[in-house]
């Protein structure tokens, strides 16, 4: 089924943050660091205040109370001798920046022109202090701080192991021992963040309209530090552009603006332009990895031992849910008997590292799935085989992996069938006659190779979600749910969700989703859980009103509910559809004007619910591509992809499309193409899309996906999330790709460090004079 | 991203738009295309006080054979005009070849020659391929105090216009208003390639080239312009040597994509080290020469062939 937004979101009639401006709206522009670590020397604002057409200049000073350490959105999973070391970002900085884009200086003024007019009037008198540029060395002793008071760079140290990986490593046949560097950029939503907020004095009421997935906490967030009741603010979420995992922060934009607007009383604006978004809008960076994998003579892995540092950047407001997520994700669907892993979370004079799209699973995938490769070549298995070998049977689930996932939950696969993913990959590929197409290639000159791999995905995880569903009188059905949207087509498939309960046609079903004056129960879309979550609460609500219509349809039918069929908005007596009643006529019916209801009902057909599942569930896949690698320039384009994939019941295939589409195609930007680049000072050099390289139409290859469907027993859907799957294992099955095809013309070529690029490969091949990238 | 506050004047006479230059001082910028200075404005990295928007100014625009067969460009040529005019596909079919690969479709609707030029970026396609052609630029300006009334105008190689990186001999109160390119003639051929990380980018580097036969496929004349592999847009020294006066074999051909080369003056950047940079001009030379080889060997010098011959 097709997806009911799209015609008001591709006939721009679909309302974004910018399309919003209530009469008499002020715009703010930030004055932030262009350095990534400096002491403020001094500040003056007088001249910019001074400027026509300022309203107010803002500092740290003038916050007062208000400038205090924003709060930790998720706390660390209590595992044992964990250390976790919180520190956040203050609103507007004090004394000292920590990374580039750290906002100083809010100016509000007329236009936004105006407050960039004045921004540039602003003497900000910064100091550079020595900055912690390079992952690999900034728990070193002498590195600089990033937090002084704090001793040391060390944001974090985690362990966690399962089973004995000294012995087992002991008894393998082959160990296979590797660095791997793994490094990710922005999330590059089409649509950068903003902020409009619109106090009304006179009742005492903040509305606030906020490109966020996670709305109700930010309500609830804005409450309680601008000291206003819950009820009298509403933060609404519009359509969004893409969240991809930034937009569920809880950044200083988000508190000044509505922090103005009660100062000032008029309603304030900030939309983030594309600049700002490349330092103040949160990002993924790098992890280093040494890594090893013990396998027997078979190629069965005995065990895996894992000491990675995981780059935070300069604050770490979302606990350690990425490298968690890395930890977890690395053990895929193999049976895995021994794991060590050991993590520290380093501060850095970078922007602010949360979850983006894959949120860390990336880099555990590309770990596990390299030294698979290398232990594959290594006993001279095909990549498939050593695989297959490895997966866990449909008998072993649930399968408990012992160690604790970023929900605080155990690391549990609820269920999951592994090889067919595997082979109807490695048929749709054409995995078994690629020797012979490989070689027909290389006859013409031409350099081909094959990837595949395989990947989970945690999904789904709580704490909970709410939904109300209503049949309002006129006929109309309405579905609230508390979750932001930012294209994923909840429209859709929340819709087909609450109409296949209630006989109603989605289309005709009317979803508001991130509005808290609407719904204020829930968390936000993130780790792909709307679906099976929202979709789960919302299955029940509609359950409730089912019944609710049934017995309203019986009383005024005169038959048995059994004896009801729900279909086109009408309750239909079987086997004599002319006797019948419309649902806006049983909704009239249950809301009467005059006489007596019965004692205990509820008026209205309506019903809200929630669904909180126990844990997550597993998600899996398998992607496999064929590359061609350009032996002269270095360049490598994609011939075909396969992605077959495995997330449960499949609501609607064309809205998994395309999150798989989406996904895959931040995957091949991730791999190939996109590149914050700092310099040794921590600097970024290329923060725009001209010099940060998004992968275009061109560069995507069209990608054929196959659905398999083993149903999760953890929700009355059957589903499982899909948002990150498509982004995960894509630079794992493309570096094997790359190998593959320069087998002949550069053997031994081993690749470790991603994102990789034209000239990084030439220097790969070429360690003699390619090195010196800069 | 906002730029900051400046005066705007759109005159429709190429005068009035000189005057208004000259009036406004160094502080005034023209408006061409507008796909590289409104970006400027917009980062703050430039600050004109006023604009003078030339594109309603009609003496710039316009494509004209002139009658000894050379071709005489308006300034405000759109890059989109170069990709699609017949008269450049028949007798400048090099610009035909790369106006492709300049930016997107949008930015080559609005883009022009004479604001390429203007703006030097080292990383330009026109610039390369104008001074491989042996171009010209005619420059306009009104005149100063103490001289006579009127436009004093003047014309320069374009060897002699693009000195360095965002640098040229253009003074302050002068515009471009058109370039000339002399004749092609017979058993000439030219081709062009550039390396890119993604269709429309700037590219890392790439490489024009041009060659002329004698009718037994001696080689008379052979150049290479490089784009991205120095300051500024310059013929590569030394690559006639190997051809000139013999048949351009492959291995003569390779041996000037050698000197070439190692003649550049490539810096590194986030792409790829000064050796990746060197090695994808030995590449593009490599493939360009061969191609102008072949073309010239065909006689098939105006209008460009759909597929590689
Ligand atoms: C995303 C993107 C990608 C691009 N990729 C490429 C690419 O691959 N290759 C490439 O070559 N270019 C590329 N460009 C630049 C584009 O081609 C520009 O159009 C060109 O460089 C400048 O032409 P313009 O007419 O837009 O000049 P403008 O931006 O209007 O002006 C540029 C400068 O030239 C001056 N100027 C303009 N016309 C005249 C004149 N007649 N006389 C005197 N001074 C003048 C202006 O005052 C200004 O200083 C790209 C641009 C963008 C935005």
């Amino acid at each position: 089924m097709l997806r009911v937004e799209d015609a008001r979101l591709l006939t721009g009639r679909a309302p974004f943050i910018d399309d919003i401006e209530p009469a008499g709206t002020l715009h703010v522009a930030f004055v932030r660091s262009d350095m990534p670590h400096a002491k403020i020397r001094s500040l003056d604002i007088s001249r910019a205040a001074d400027h026509a057409g300022v309203s107010a200049v803002v500092t740290a000073e003038d916050l007062g109370d208000l400038c205090r350490p924003g709060p930790v959105l998720v706390p660390p999973p209590p595992i044992d001798g964990a250390i976790f070391n919180a520190r956040t970002a203050l609103p507007l900085a004090r004394e000292v920046v920590r990374h580039q884009g750290e906002a100083v200086v809010a100016i509000v003024a007329e236009s936004r022109y105006v407050a960039e007019d004045a921004a540039a009037l602003v003497d900000l008198d910064l100091e550079p202090l020595d900055a912690v540029a390079d992952l690999d060395r900034a728990l070193d002793a002498d590195a600089p701080l990033v937090h002084e008071d704090l001793g040391s760079n060390l944001a974090a140290h985690v362990r966690q192991t399962k089973g004995d990986y000294a012995a087992a490593r002991a008894h393998a046949d082959v160990v296979i021992g590797r660095t791997f560097r793994y490094d990710r950029g922005v999330s590059a939503a089409i649509e950068n963040r903003g902020v409009i907020a619109d106090w009304d004095g006179r009742d005492g009421r903040l509305t606030v309209w906020d490109t966020t997935q996670a709305p109700i906490p930010v309500r609830n967030a804005l409450a309680a530090l601008l000291g206003l009741p819950e009820s009298c603010v509403r933060v609404v979420a519009p359509f969004i552009g893409g969240g991809f995992g930034p937009k569920i922060m809880f950044y200083a934009e988000e508190l000044i603006i509505p922090w103005l607007s009660m100062r000032l009383g008029r309603p304030v604006k900030w939309i983030e332009d594309r600049y700002e978004n490349f330092f103040a809008t949160t990002q993924e960076r790098g992890q280093t990895h040494e890594s090893e994998l013990a396998l027997d003579a078979e190629g069965r892995i005995l065990g895996v031992r894992d000491v990675f540092l995981h780059d935070t950047g300069a604050y770490d407001p979302y606990g350690l849910t990425v490298p968690i997520n890395s930890q977890c994700t690395l053990l895929g669907p193999y049976r895995v008997p021994a794991y060590e892993s050991e993590f520290r979370v380093a501060f850095t004079n970078k922007p602010v590292v949360t979850p983006v799209r894959g949120a860390g699973r990336q880099h555990g995938v590309f770990v596990m799935e390299r030294l698979l490769d290398f232990g594959a070549r290594e006993l001279g298995l095909d990549p498939v085989e050593i695989r297959a070998r490895n997966l866990l049977g449909p008998d072993e689930f649930p399968h408990d992996h012992e160690i604790l996932y970023q929900d605080s939950a155990p690391l549990t696969y609820d269920s999951g069938n592994y090889r067919p993913s595997l082979e109807e990959a490695a048929r749709r590929i054409g995995f078994a006659g690629f020797d012979g197409e490989r070689a027909a290639a290389a006859a013409e000159g031409r350099c081909i190779g094959l990837g595949i791999v395989n990947y989970v995905e945690g999904t789904g995880i709580g704490p909970y979600e709410g939904a109300r569903v209503t049949v309002e009188p006129g006929g109309t059905v309405s579905v609230v749910t508390g979750v932001g949207t930012q294209g994923q087509g909840h429209f859709t498939t929340f819709a087909q969700v609450v109409g296949a309960q209630i006989g109603v046609d989605p289309g005709k079903i009317r979803v508001v989703t991130g509005d808290t004056s609407e719904f204020h129960w829930g968390t936000g879309t993130f780790a792909s859980r709307g679906a099976v979550v929202a979709g789960s609460a919302l299955h029940a609500a509609a359950l409730s009103v089912r019944e609710k219509i049934l017995q309203h349809a019986s009383r005024a039918l005169e038959v048995d509910p059994e004896d009801l069929v729900l279909e086109d908005g009408e309750a239909r007596v079987r086997g004599a559809p002319d006797v019948r009643i419309g649902l806006g006529e049983l909704a009239s019916r249950a809301n009467p004007l005059r006489g007596a209801v019965q004692p205990g009902t509820e008026p209205g057909l309506e019903a809200a619910a929630y669904f909180g599942p126990a844990r997550g569930t597993t998600a899996n896949g398998v992607h496999a591509l064929v590359v061609e690698v350009d032996d002269e320039t270095s360049d490598v384009t994609i011939l075909r992809y396969v992605v077959v994939h495995d997330c449960g019941t499949v609501i609607n295939p064309m809205i998994v499309e395309g999150q798989i589409h989406g996904g895959v195609a931040l995957g091949i930007g991730n791999a190939f193409y996109e590149e914050l680049l700092f310099d040794e000072f921590a600097g970024a050099g290329n923060a725009s899309f001209m010099d940060y390289l998004l992968p275009t139409a061109t560069d995507v290859p069209a990608i054929e996906t196959a659905h398999l469907e083993t149903p999760s027993p953890l929700n009355p859907l059957g589903t499982k999330g899909v948002g990150e799957a498509g982004a995960i294992p894509v630079a794992a099955a493309f570096a094997q790709a790359v190998e593959d095809a320069l087998r002949e013309n550069a053997p031994g070529l081993e690749i470790v460090d991603i994102p990789l690029s034209p000239g990084k490969l030439f220097a790969l091949r070429n360690p003699a004079d390619g090195g010196e990238d800069s | 991203m906002k730029p900051p506050p400046f005066d705007y004047v759109a005159p429709t006479d190429l005068d009035e738009a000189l005057a208004a230059l000259a009036d406004a001082g160094e502080d005034a910028r023209v408006l061409a295309g507008g796909q590289s200075l409104i970006p400027m404005l917009n980062f703050r990295l430039a600050a004109p006080v006023k604009l003078i928007d030339l594109n309603r100014v009609s003496e710039l625009s316009g494509i004209e054979r002139r009658p000894d067969g050379g071709l005489v460009l308006g300034a405000m040529t759109r890059h989109r005009q170069l990709e699609r005019d017949a008269t450049i596909a028949e007798y400048a079919p090099l610009l035909a070849e790369a106006a492709p690969w300049i930016a997107h479709a949008p930015i080559r609707t609005r883009g022009t020659i004479g604001g390429s030029i203007a703006h030097a970026d080292p990383a330009a396609e026109l610039p390369a391929l104008l001074l491989l052609l042996g171009a010209s630029v005619r420059v306009a300006r009104a005149a100063r105090d103490g001289e006579a009334p009127g436009r004093v105008e003047r014309t320069l190689p374009l060897d002699d216009f693009c000195f360095g990186p965002f640098f040229t001999a253009l003074e302050a109160d002068e515009v471009i208003t058109r370039i000339d390119i002399p004749p092609c003639g017979p058993l000439e051929g030219t081709a062009f390639e550039e390396f890119a990380r993604r269709r429309g980018d700037y590219a890392i580097a790439g490489a024009a080239s041009r060659m002329i036969l004698d009718e037994d496929g001696t080689c008379l004349h052979a150049a290479v312009s490089l784009i991205n592999a120095g300051p500024a847009p310059a013929l590569v020294a030394g690559v006639e040597e190997p051809l000139v006066g013999r048949p351009p074999t492959e291995d003569r051909l390779a041996e000037a994509a050698d000197v070439a080369s190692a003649g550049c003056d490539p810096a590194p950047d986030m792409h790829g080290s000064e050796a990746y940079r060197r090695h994808l001009v030995r590449v593009l030379v490599l493939r360009t020469l061969a191609r102008a080889a072949r073309r010239a060997a065909a006689g098939r010098t105006p209008g460009i062939e759909t597929e590689d011959g």
